[in-house]
Formats: C-alpha cells, sequence, structure tokens
C-alpha cells in the first residue's frame, strides 16, 4: 500500500509536466491555428496556398519525426531547445494545423448575411472579425476541440522520446525499480483515463455554458 | 440636392448583365418602392448603392457625396441603413446588443448613450419587452422588427429595405409592414424592393418598375397601378390581381 502511495504520488508529479505540455501546446497551438485558418478563409490565393501547405504537411507527418526535427535536427543550425520547449513547440504546431481545420469550418459556418449586415452597419473588416465572425467560430469550435484535447493530451507521452519527464517517464522511472510495470503502467494508464474523462465533461460543460442559443445542438445546421 | 442620385449603373456577373444602366433619384423623406420579376437584379441595385456589391460602373451621390469614390466607404454606409430579407441577426448577440452594437463600436458612443439610443427604437418596433432574447428565441415577424431598429439606430439618412417579407409566414408580414408605415409617416427615406403591392399602393410616393436590369417605367402608384404606360408593367401587375394577392 505505502508502494501503492509513493509510486501514485510521483506519477503525480508527472501527470503536472504533462498537464503543462498540453495546456502550453494547445494554447500555443490555438494562436497559430487562428492565423493559419484566417490565411485559409480570407487570404489572398498566395496566403491561402502557404498556409494549405503548411497545414497539409504538418498534419501528414508522425509527431515523433516532428520532435526529432527540432529536438535534434535545430541545433545544427546552433538552434538547441531544452527538452520541455522542443516538445511544446512540436506539439503546438501540429495541433495548430488540425486546429486550423475546426476554426476554419467554424469560421465558413458564420453566415455570409451577418458580415454582410455587419459591413452594412459601417463595420470595418476588423470590427466584423472581432465582433461578429470570431465571437461566433470560437462557441462552434468548442465541441470539436474535445477530440483535439484528447489527443494533445495523450500525445504528451511521446515527449517521453526527448527525455521529458512527464507522467510516462515517472511511471518507467518506478518500474526500472520496482519491477512491477503492469501495476504502474496501470496507474499511469488511469491516471491518464482520468485527465481525458475530465477534459471531455469540463468542455462539454464550457460548451453548454456559452452556446449561442438556438445553436446548442452538435452538428445542428447553422443557418 | 437630391438626397440620393444613381446615374447609369451597371453591374455584371462574368458575362450575365445584372444592372444595365440604372437611374433613378430620391429626394428627402420620400418613400420609393422598386418591383419587378424575380432575378430582374432590384437586389443586386440596393447592394450596388451602398457597394455591399461593388458596381462596375455609374455614379452615385448620396447628399452629394461620391459613393463610388469614397475613400472610406464605411463612413458612407453608417449613413445607409439595410433591412434584410433574411434578417441577419448577430445570432450570439441579444436583441438590445444587435441594435446597439452600430451607435456602440461604430459610432463609439458611449455604453449608456448607445443603450438608451437602442432601447428608444426597439420602443418604435414595439420590442422594448423582448431586449433580453437572442434572435433564436423571436418570430420571424420580430426578427425583421428587430433588423428595422439595428438599422434606425443608426440614424441613417436613407434606409434600404430588399424584400423584408418575402421569408415571412404570411400572418407575419402585417406587423412588418405596420412598421414600416409608421416610419414613412415619420418622414423616413426609404427605398424598398417587395411584392406586397397592397402595401405598395399604400405607401409608395412613388413606383419603379424594373425588369431584366432596366426600369421599364415609374412614377406614382396610381399611376403605374391604374394607367401603366407600357405593355410588360400592365403584364407584371395582371399577374397579382389574376393570383388574388393584391389587396
Amino acid at each position: 500500500m505505502e508502494f501503492f502511495l509513493s509510486s501514485m504520488s510521483t506519477i503525480l508529479k508527472g501527470s503536472e509536466v504533462t498537464v503543462n505540455l498540453t495546456v502550453a501546446s494547445l494554447f500555443f497551438g490555438a494562436i497559430i491555428a487562428v492565423f493559419v485558418a484566417l490565411a485559409q478563409v480570407y487570404g489572398k490565393w498566395w496566403l491561402n496556398f502557404i498556409a494549405t501547405v503548411y497545414e497539409r504537411i504538418l498534419r501528414s507527418i508522425p509527431i515523433l519525426i516532428i520532435m526529432f526535427m527540432i529536438f535534434f535536427g535545430f541545433p545544427s543550425f546552433g538552434i538547441r531547445f531544452d527538452p520541455f520547449v522542443a516538445a511544446v513547440i512540436s506539439l503546438a504546431l501540429r495541433s495548430s494545423a488540425y486546429q486550423s481545420q475546426i476554426f476554419r469550418g467554424a469560421l465558413l459556418s458564420v453566415s455570409k448575411g451577418q458580415i454582410m449586415a455587419a459591413r452594412s452597419l459601417g463595420m470595418t473588416g476588423a470590427q466584423t472579425f472581432f465582433h461578429i465572425s470570431f465571437p461566433q467560430a470560437v462557441r462552434f469550435s468548442i465541441a470539436p476541440m474535445t477530440n483535439e484535447f484528447t489527443i494533445v493530451l495523450k500525445d504528451t507521452s511521446i515527449a517521453y522520446a526527448l527525455g521529458v519527464t512527464e507522467l510516462l517517464r515517472e511511471g518507467t522511472y518506478i518500474v526500472s525499480t520496482s519491477y512491477e510495470p503492469l501495476l504502474i503502467y496501470s496507474m499511469c494508464a488511469a491516471v491518464y483515463f482520468v485527465m481525458t474523462f475530465g477534459t471531455n465533461k469540463f468542455v462539454s460543460l464550457m460548451e453548454k455554458e456559452f452556446a449561442i442559443p438556438g445553436y446548442e445542438v452538435r452538428g445542428l445546421e447553422r443557418g | 440636392m437630391k438626397l440620393l442620385e444613381v446615374r447609369n449603373l451597371k453591374k455584371s456577373y462574368k458575362s450575365k448583365e445584372v444592372l444595365n444602366g440604372i437611374s433613378f433619384d430620391m429626394d428627402k423623406t420620400e418613400t420609393v418602392v422598386v418591383i419587378g420579376p424575380s432575378g430582374t437584379g432590384k437586389s443586386t441595385m440596393l447592394k450596388c448603392i451602398n457597394r455591399l456589391v461593388e458596381p462596375d460602373d455609374g455614379q452615385i451621390l448620396l447628399n452629394g457625396m461620391d459613393v463610388m469614390k469614397a475613400r472610406k466607404i464605411e463612413k458612407i454606409r453608417q449613413r445607409i441603413g439595410m433591412v434584410f430579407q433574411d434578417f441577419n441577426l448577430f445570432n450570439h448577440l441579444t436583441v438590445l446588443d444587435n441594435v446597439r452594437i452600430g451607435p456602440l463600436k461604430v459610432k463609439k458612443l458611449q455604453k449608456n448613450v448607445a443603450t438608451e439610443l437602442a432601447m428608444e427604437n426597439l420602443k418604435k418596433v414595439g420590442l422594448t419587452s423582448e431586449a433580453k432574447s437572442y434572435p433564436s428565441q423571436l418570430s420571424g415577424g420580430q426578427k425583421q422588427r428587430v433588423g428595422i431598429a439595428r438599422a434606425l439606430a443608426m440614424n441613417p439618412d436613407l434606409i434600404l429595405f430588399d424584400e423584408p417579407t418575402s421569408a415571412l409566414d404570411p400572418e407575419l408580414i402585417a406587423e412588418v409592414l405596420e412598421v414600416m408605415r409608421k416610419l414613412a409617416l415619420d418622414g423616413m427615406t426609404m427605398l424598398i424592393v417587395t411584392h406586397e403591392m397592397g402595401f405598395v399602393r399604400e405607401i409608395a410616393d412613388r413606383v419603379i418598375f424594373m425588369e431584366k436590369g432596366e426600369i421599364v417605367e415609374s412614377g406614382t402608384p396610381e399611376k403605374i397601378f391604374n394607367a401603366p404606360e407600357k405593355e410588360r408593367t400592365h403584364q407584371f401587375l395582371a399577374q397579382f390581381t389574376k393570383f388574388g394577392r393584391e389587396k
């Protein structure tokens, strides 16, 4: 029992790093994603082209290769990242590609008529975006984001390969001294499960909280 | 000086000519109604006036200001209200915010001033009680009245109505027309595209009959409805009496 508790506390310490990785990656990913989506929806053809190439490439490369390129490849240009930072950059870049597609879809589901009405009031393009398109697109994005949260959370375990002492690596340390792989890895799995389940519940609460009245149902046709 | 002058307005999409040299003008407080078959460019013409659709050629003057050459079209759009067939309310905002957002964010009025202005205009359309509702909670007629209040709150020189009752169930049309009737009496300058012929007869100072991107003829409702000069106008209006649409 004592072994269980002490292992749990070590694993929980690792899960704090996991949470930090997840939150940082999603946050920076979201910022890049907004620009990628903007370029794809409103950009001139060349901006749209660059954004699309970026998004397609990042969606097609395994996350481990992205991490290795950034962690092992960049030092050859003299840029050296801490493992945690390299992991965040990699996860954020990859997530930005996926998030951009969620946000792009959300932007496109704000009806053209509302945009036209905003312009008819004398709003500039920027005002229309900030007051009309963006607030609605963010809300439309919440539900489809659930999946992305889960994927990023689980993929932080790949930062293990760079030596980041996140949840899985803490678990592995314990295994190497205790020889209890099944128990320890099951505990890690349980922590991932609780975090994923909790996040999903939280996101669906947020979704209800911020829903636009009349547009609450997932996948509802948006007029 | 005329409030609005439109000269030789032209617009085509690809090779299809939609507006083929439209010219007319409007005085202050005048209510002008544009009628004509579907697909003759009436809507496009309205949207060209505030350049939501960019005209290919022609001249538009609002109070003598050249709309086509305006460096900041947003400044001119503030003075031209627009009411849409599909209402186009902002779904994420309450009724109050829908009406207030123009004065608040575009004209940059203080929040309490903008709120007061919004409530005043909601009162004009009889919807102060729905200020806290969201668009999805309103009936079509109520939505369109909010659309009108939103346009009014900018205190425009002119309001363009693009088939304001075409998306409404028949029993909801009257409440919208009633609001528009009141506006006309209050001296608002209105340019209206509609198929509600009974209403046109009653409210219009002048009727313009448009077909295939051109103005066929224009005149007082008496002239257009009772003694049209052109055979085409006569044929068009005959359909309405035939189907009993005209009241």
